[in-house]
């Protein structure tokens, strides 16, 4: 089955394809809604800003497209944001796919944007198969999803939020499994061959 | 939140090069497989300098970078010679996480802000080489240590932050080679007064120093180059010894 990865105005899409071939997977880098709509499994990547990345993503009328698939689909650090009901990175209207909102980090001392290795915790759904609680993955974002029905993955930065989501077909993490070493790999293989 | 251990590889000519005070250098291997070793082992980032790239006006070799991101599955930072958004882009387009500026973000400082802008804080590491003068201040130098300036290492630390670097990369040129340890106190002033993280470089020789670096200079990541090289401290052991010493490291 094939899989594709969205490509819009967002950073860090190249490194998810290569994370992909070093653990012998091919995928399609595309924004062509046919070759989408038709991929066997979805991958929403993305580094940047919310407001640009969803102007970006209306024009092209892939709001829409995402909010329709019945295949899997993984949404990425701030994939899975826009994924989310708003985020408050410039008063944004998401696609609403998750209930949880985004929100800006602003905890006493704490340094922002988070960029580094954190805990995930409380971890369910076959996309953490053979995963260990606390493990460590990489994290780079300065607002976060809050906790809510459909949290899968925990993780701590000056308060718990929500590391991971889960509805329906789609599933969105908030940390880089594409270059998360290790555990990183064992979670895109679990979405690419157990789901 | 962990603090990272980051092995820097000085590139020169394609090859891993270690100098001592920015001087004798010496060839340490491939820079694709030795990054490759150090994220096997547990390395939380890498940092990969062209450290020709400013004096020779030349750009980092893409295709380095290219390789290296289609090995390497921890984030890692490309540097040197970095002037422009285009030159940015390329490399991010291949595979690097974020880049660094040094010497062109101090001669133009708009270039941070350009970065930040197109690519977001978060890819916009600031490199600053600072040595200690007799006046006991801090001072900013450029072009890999050859010349000096009147800034302050902080008030241009300050400024950079407030352009949009998401992170500082502080090299103490006075340390740097010598394994003495870490400039604890301008890492610590810059990591108490900043809202982004500090990686200190320069001066790593034994495992205490990264404790004191890490703790008491209150850094959030420590770089260092030869001893990793040239196997003096190997990764697993620095971090089994940092968890002893209740420094939160990923294991």
């Amino acid at each position: 089955m094939s899989t594709v990865i969205v490509k819009y105005n967002a950073g860090n899409i190249q490194s998810v394809l290569y994370a992909l071939e070093r653990i012998g997977q091919q995928a399609l880098v595309t924004d062509d809604p046919e070759q989408i709509r038709k991929a066997g499994k979805v991958i929403f990547p993305g580094v940047g800003e919310a407001s640009t990345a969803m102007e970006y993503l209306k024009e092209r009328k892939l709001d829409e497209l995402l909010k329709s698939l019945r295949q899997p689909v993984l949404g990425i650090c701030l994939g899975m944001q826009l994924m989310c009901s708003y985020s408050e990175e410039n008063d944004t209207e998401c696609l609403g796919i998750f209930e949880e909102k985004v929100k800006k980090f602003t905890g006493e001392g704490l340094k922002v944007p988070q960029i580094g290795w954190n805990n995930i915790y409380d971890l369910k759904t076959p996309l953490f198969e053979g995963v260990k609680q606390n493990s460590f993955c990489y994290f780079v974002h300065g607002y976060y999803a809050d906790f809510g029905k459909h949290t899968i993955a925990a993780t701590s930065y000056g308060l718990p939020y929500s590391s991971g989501l889960y509805r329906d077909n789609f599933y969105g993490v908030q940390f880089h499994p594409e270059k998360s070493a290790a555990v990183g790999e064992r979670i895109l293989k679990n979405f690419l061959e157990n789901i | 939140m962990t603090k990272r251990i980051i092995p820097c590889l000085d590139i020169k000519d394609g090859r891993t090069v270690k100098g001592v005070n920015f001087e004798n250098i010496r060839d340490a291997g491939d820079p694709v497989e030795l990054g490759a070793l150090y994220a096997q082992q547990g390395a939380d980032e890498l940092v990969f300098l062209d450290i020709t790239a400013t004096n020779e006006k030349r750009k980092t070799l893409k295709e380095l970078v290219n390789r290296i991101a289609h090995h390497i599955n921890i984030p890692f930072t490309v540097g040197g010679g970095i002037s422009s958004v285009e030159d940015v882009s390329l490399l991010l387009q291949n595979g690097a996480d974020k880049i660094s500026v040094n010497t062109s973000a101090y001669r133009r400082p708009e270039l941070i802000s350009e970065l930040a802008k197109e690519f977001g804080s978060q890819c916009v590491v600031l490199a600053i080489d600072t040595k200690k003068e007799e006046d006991g201040k801090w001072y900013v130098y450029l072009n890999g240590g050859r010349v000096k300036t009147d800034t302050l290492c902080t008030d241009w630390a300050r400024q950079a932050v407030d352009r949009g670097a998401g992170e500082i990369l502080l090299t103490s040129m006075n340390n740097d080679g010598t394994k003495k340890g870490f400039a604890l106190d301008i890492t610590r002033a810059l990591a108490e007064s900043l809202p982004v993280p500090v990686i200190a470089s320069g001066g790593g020789g034994t495992m205490g120093h990264f404790v004191d670096v890490l703790g008491e200079g209150r850094a959030d990541a420590a770089l260092a180059a030869s001893i990793f090289h040239f196997k003096e401290i190997t990764i697993p052991e620095l971090k089994g010894y940092l968890q002893d010493q209740h420094i939160a490291v990923r294991l």
